[in-house]
């Protein structure tokens, strides 16, 4: 049998040595509740299922030129990056219970607490959430938390896939949702003042945002501020190489994606959600923390820390129902920044955002195609007026190879013509120049 | 061990970045750049090598030592998987292709992956249909629980309780307080199982369901179970089932046809893929045919001419809780681990998960005492014995002295309803010569804490630290190196 080691013969003289049997081990089963055989196939041997799942992959279309992004992005992964974290050690390990035998996991996940902080401008950052719409769930169930109030302001310009994912995860509870609206790709202060009051427990933004433009927080967090309300920003971390932080803006709890440093997409996951605060705080995050401490001897080490506000020692009192984090995600996106370094993920950033600007120069330049926002700042990411209906020319690109963009009617009924293109440091110029033939053509 | 950043040299480079073949232009505004580059550690490739080399020595894992962590189900991990979830067709896919036009014909592989595990945990639970959303067992309780919740909001029932065992693991409760609810504990029998009486008792017109996770953390399979189920019917409530123990009746019995109306499964446990240090896991969501309509959006389906789509259009669903289609590397490895298992292999894995739990058991219950004394399914609770309580060697000690001879310690101080609890869950993967030499390393704490007891309390010496002051830790708080 597969992946069992203990043979027919051994197993029957532990039964021997224990004075039982099989039937007697699985007794308290109620015999009417045993199922018999499963309607289920045969076991496969490794080749066989390898040939079986390399067929499946190769139906997979992976030789598109991408220029879709929405949150999730095609990265460069240095080679060393999967090297070191397909070390058993690490993978095959569970949560660092007993600190003893898990300080490689437990030193890493304060790094990765350490960097993200150092990325973003906070002061401490829990060891992981799922993903960074979870992220941002947990980042306004811990405003509300913190102030006490029952009211979340969340402009438009914030991923639609997290926020229908508040949307959901809120529904049984009884929490005011106000969404303003992003009309010039710059969120209009205006509205968000307008609706910021003293009930307000947090307002929700995202930079760059969902339509990749650029912006400074910093007059919103002081607004907020003022109204004893919380900033929560979501950021692209790997934007963080050259964009201002969340921290110098005085958002008070920062969350993201993380997958761009270096995860690759694999179909949704698994990825890896972040979230940094400031020390008042640290108390009312959700999440796994580890901090540093003295062993018996005097050495420094690591522990997982704070677990009182966690669900296995305060049940249904915890700040959260999450136990696991994304330890090995979290350990990823260590190593690919650790490899890149200061230098490395600047110029990284740097490059993405020359690209996506020539590739903008080459569109726009396109007859019929223009600019949607008039305050144009964008990172990776921008919105294009087409001529036509989007989805119709995203539909024609892809048969000539190129994953254009995503349809922006699918989540914003008004943009029916409006395309979000996303381009990365692995597109070349040759392909920016192929994509803008192409589209010239299907226009 | 030094920390990354102290051993960062100015200047020093990883790796290269590509060459730029387009101009440096400056499309953003001044205001909105930062000021000085984020403080990352300047390291070379080797550098960064040796650093994480040198933390996964400070590691215990499956392939490195045995790690019978109670409630945990820590099996091998076939190598296979890890092969497979990288193929370069699954691996770079993008999840939003599906989502443009024509897109969901580019990426039929991966659907076909999501419907056939879909169906492979049908048949394995006796459920009527799958979410592979949730991204971790917690994320599968709280997605029940929304179902739960959107059942009776659809009925009108007014509903405000959910009934959780006193022995259930502490995210049970979590997880039905984030959604809404309101928790009444049922205490357990002195057998350890629930005490149906006392049930009884607590069910009224607000109760909206019951979280279970059987067997139970006392590795105890509840005889009663349909019965409870039943209870639980008759007041219009649901049976939610918390299948972290499924891997002790996988392939033998189905939850589904005990009675349970939700049911969440840990890939991570039951179907192999690795722990990663505590997370990436995978929690899919089983419901019987009245709950199907509110499972999140989407769903993949099957078209009469054999291609996979995606369904979007699910009006009585509880919505998007996770960004796309659950950690689909995860569900990928477990699949692939659920057929090269086939029928035979998993009806295997169950029988040879419990009889290497009960030869612990019964190898170790002259010197330990049994929390209860019954044969066990997958794991076995024991706590030391008098003797040992009495020269002062507690359930943690004989985890630390376990570490010096080479075992990743059980589960201790779960579950809470046992005084000194040490949780010891081997699972199917594992020899009878490695249970055998447990088993002598158990036997030689319990003598050792008899006669040197403060030789088992100065334990671990063989580790690069011993025994962390976590009370320091938590006042003293040093969470980053900035």
């Amino acid at each position: 049998m597969p992946f069992i080691a203990n043979t027919a013969g051994q197993q029957k003289q532990m039964l021997a040595e224990m004075g039982l049997t099989m039937d007697k081990l699985f007794s308290d089963i109620p015999k009417g509740l045993l199922c018999g055989q499963l309607n289920l196939p045969d076991g496969l041997p490794e080749q066989e299922v390898r040939g079986a799942l390399a067929e499946l992959a190769g139906k997979n279309s992976i030789d598109l030129t991408l220029f879709l992004g929405g949150g999730f992005y095609d990265h460069f992964i240095p080679a060393a990056v999967y090297s070191i974290i397909s070390r058993s050690e690490f993978y095959t390990a569970y949560t660092p219970y007993q600190p003893e035998v898990s300080q490689g996991t437990l030193q890493a996940i304060y790094e990765y607490q350490s960097t993200i902080c150092r990325l973003t401008d906070m002061v401490v950052a829990n060891a992981s959430i799922y993903d960074g719409g979870t992220a941002m769930y947990e980042a306004m169930m811990m405003a509300l938390r913190i102030t006490g109030r029952n009211k979340v302001i969340i402009d438009d310009s914030v991923n639609p896939i997290y926020r229908v994912m508040i949307e959901s995860y809120t529904k049984n509870l009884k929490i005011e949702h106000v969404l303003t609206h992003c009309q010039t790709g710059l969120v209009d202060r205006e509205q968000i003042l307008a609706k910021l009051d003293n009930d307000t427990a947090a307002v929700i933004l995202q930079n760059p945002n969902f339509f990749g433009c650029v912006d400074d927080f910093s007059d919103i967090a002081e607004a907020a501020h003022k109204k004893g309300a919380l900033l929560v920003v979501s950021s692209y971390p790997i934007s963080l190489g050259i964009l201002k932080t969340p921290g110098s803006m005085g958002a008070d709890i920062v969350t993201g994606e993380g997958q761009s440093l270096g995860m690759p997409m694999s179909f949704g996951g698994p990825y890896l959600g972040f979230m940094a605060t400031r020390m008042e705080y640290v108390r009312k995050m959700p999440g796994r923390i580890i901090g540093r401490t003295k062993d018996r001897n005097g050495n420094d080490c690591f522990v997982m820390t704070l677990q009182a506000r966690e669900q296995h020692i305060r049940r249904e009192k915890a700040t959260s129902n999450i136990c696991s984090n994304e330890a090995l995600c979290a350990m990823t996106a260590l190593v690919y920044l650790s490899l890149l370094g200061k230098e490395g993920l600047r110029q990284t950033a740097q490059l993405c955002a020359d690209k996506a600007s020539y590739a903008y120069s080459r569109l726009t330049a396109i007859p019929g195609v223009k600019s949607h926002f008039k305050a144009n700042w964008f990172f990776n990411e921008f919105v294009l007026d087409l001529p036509k209906d989007a989805t119709d020319v995203i539909g024609k690109l892809i048969e000539k190879g190129f994953a254009a963009g995503f349809p922006l009617s699918r989540y914003y009924p008004d943009m029916k013509n409006c395309i979000l293109v996303c381009v990365t440091e692995k597109r070349t110029k040759q392909q920016i120049g192929m994509f803008a033939e192409a589209l010239e053509s299907v226009l | 061990m030094k920390l990354i950043f102290d051993k960062s040299v100015p200047d020093r480079r990883g790796v290269t970045i590509t060459r730029s073949d387009v101009a440096t232009t400056v499309n953003i505004k001044k205001e909105f750049l930062r000021d000085k580059p984020a403080q990352l550690a300047e390291l070379s490739e080797l550098d960064v090598v040796r650093h994480f080399t040198e933390l996964s020595r400070r590691n215990f894992g499956v392939d490195t030592n045995f790690y019978p962590l109670g409630s945990c189900t820590m099996k091998y991990n076939p190598k296979v998987t890890e092969r497979i979830a990288a193929y370069p067709g699954f691996a770079h896919l993008h999840p939003l292709l599906p989502q443009l036009r024509g897109g969901g014909m580019l990426t039929q592989g991966a659907l076909a992956v999501l419907y056939e595990m879909d169906m492979l945990l049908r048949e394995i639970t006796g459920m009527a249909g799958f979410t592979m959303q949730p991204m971790a067992g917690a994320h599968g309780e709280l997605t029940g629980i929304m179902i739960m919740a959107a059942y009776h909001r659809d009925k009108g029932n007014k509903k405000t309780t959910v009934l959780i065992p006193d022995s259930a693991h502490g995210t049970n409760p979590a997880s039905a307080a984030i959604a809404g609810y309101k928790i009444i504990s049922v205490p357990s029998t002195d057998k350890g199982v629930m005490d149906v009486n006392a049930l009884k008792k607590l069910l009224n017109d607000e109760v909206a369901g019951l979280m279970l996770t059987c067997p139970n953390t006392l590795g105890l399979f509840d005889p009663n179970i349909k019965q409870i189920c039943d209870l639980i019917h008759s007041v219009d409530g649901l049976a939610y089932y918390d299948g972290a123990n499924l891997n002790a009746i996988v392939g033998k019995a189905r939850p589904g046809d005990f009675g349970f109306d939700i049911v969440h499964i840990n890939l991570h446990k039951t179907f192999a893929t690795p722990h990663g240090g505590g997370g990436p896991g995978s929690g899919p969501v089983g419901v019987t045919k009245k709950l199907v309509d509110y499972l999140p959006v989407s769903i993949v389906t099957k078209r009469h001419d054999g291609t996979y789509a995606l369904e979007y259009d699910r009006p009585k669903s509880i919505g998007y809780i996770a960004p796309f289609y659950g950690n689909f590397a995860v569900i990928l490895k477990a699949y692939v681990y659920i057929l090269m298992l086939g029928k035979a292999g998993l009806v295997r894995v169950a029988e040879n998960a419990v009889l290497n739990a009960n030869y612990i058991r019964v190898k170790l219950q002259k010197h330990f005492e049994q929390a209860v004394k019954a044969i066990c399914m997958h794991e076995c609770v024991l706590t030391p014995s008098k003797g040992m309580l009495d020269s002062g060697v507690h359930a943690l000690d004989v985890a630390k002295a376990l570490i010096d001879r080479g075992f990743h310690p059980p589960t201790v101080y779960f579950p809470t309803t046992v005084h000194d609890a040490i949780m010891i869950e081997p699972t199917e993967t594992e020899s009878k010569e490695t249970l055998d030499s447990f088993i002598e390393a158990m036997i030689d704490i319990a003598e050792v804490a008899k006669t040197d007891p403060e030789k088992i309390k100065a334990s671990p010496l063989t580790t690069p630290v011993c025994r962390p002051d976590d009370t320091a830790a938590a006042k003293n708080l040093d969470l980053a190196c900035l």
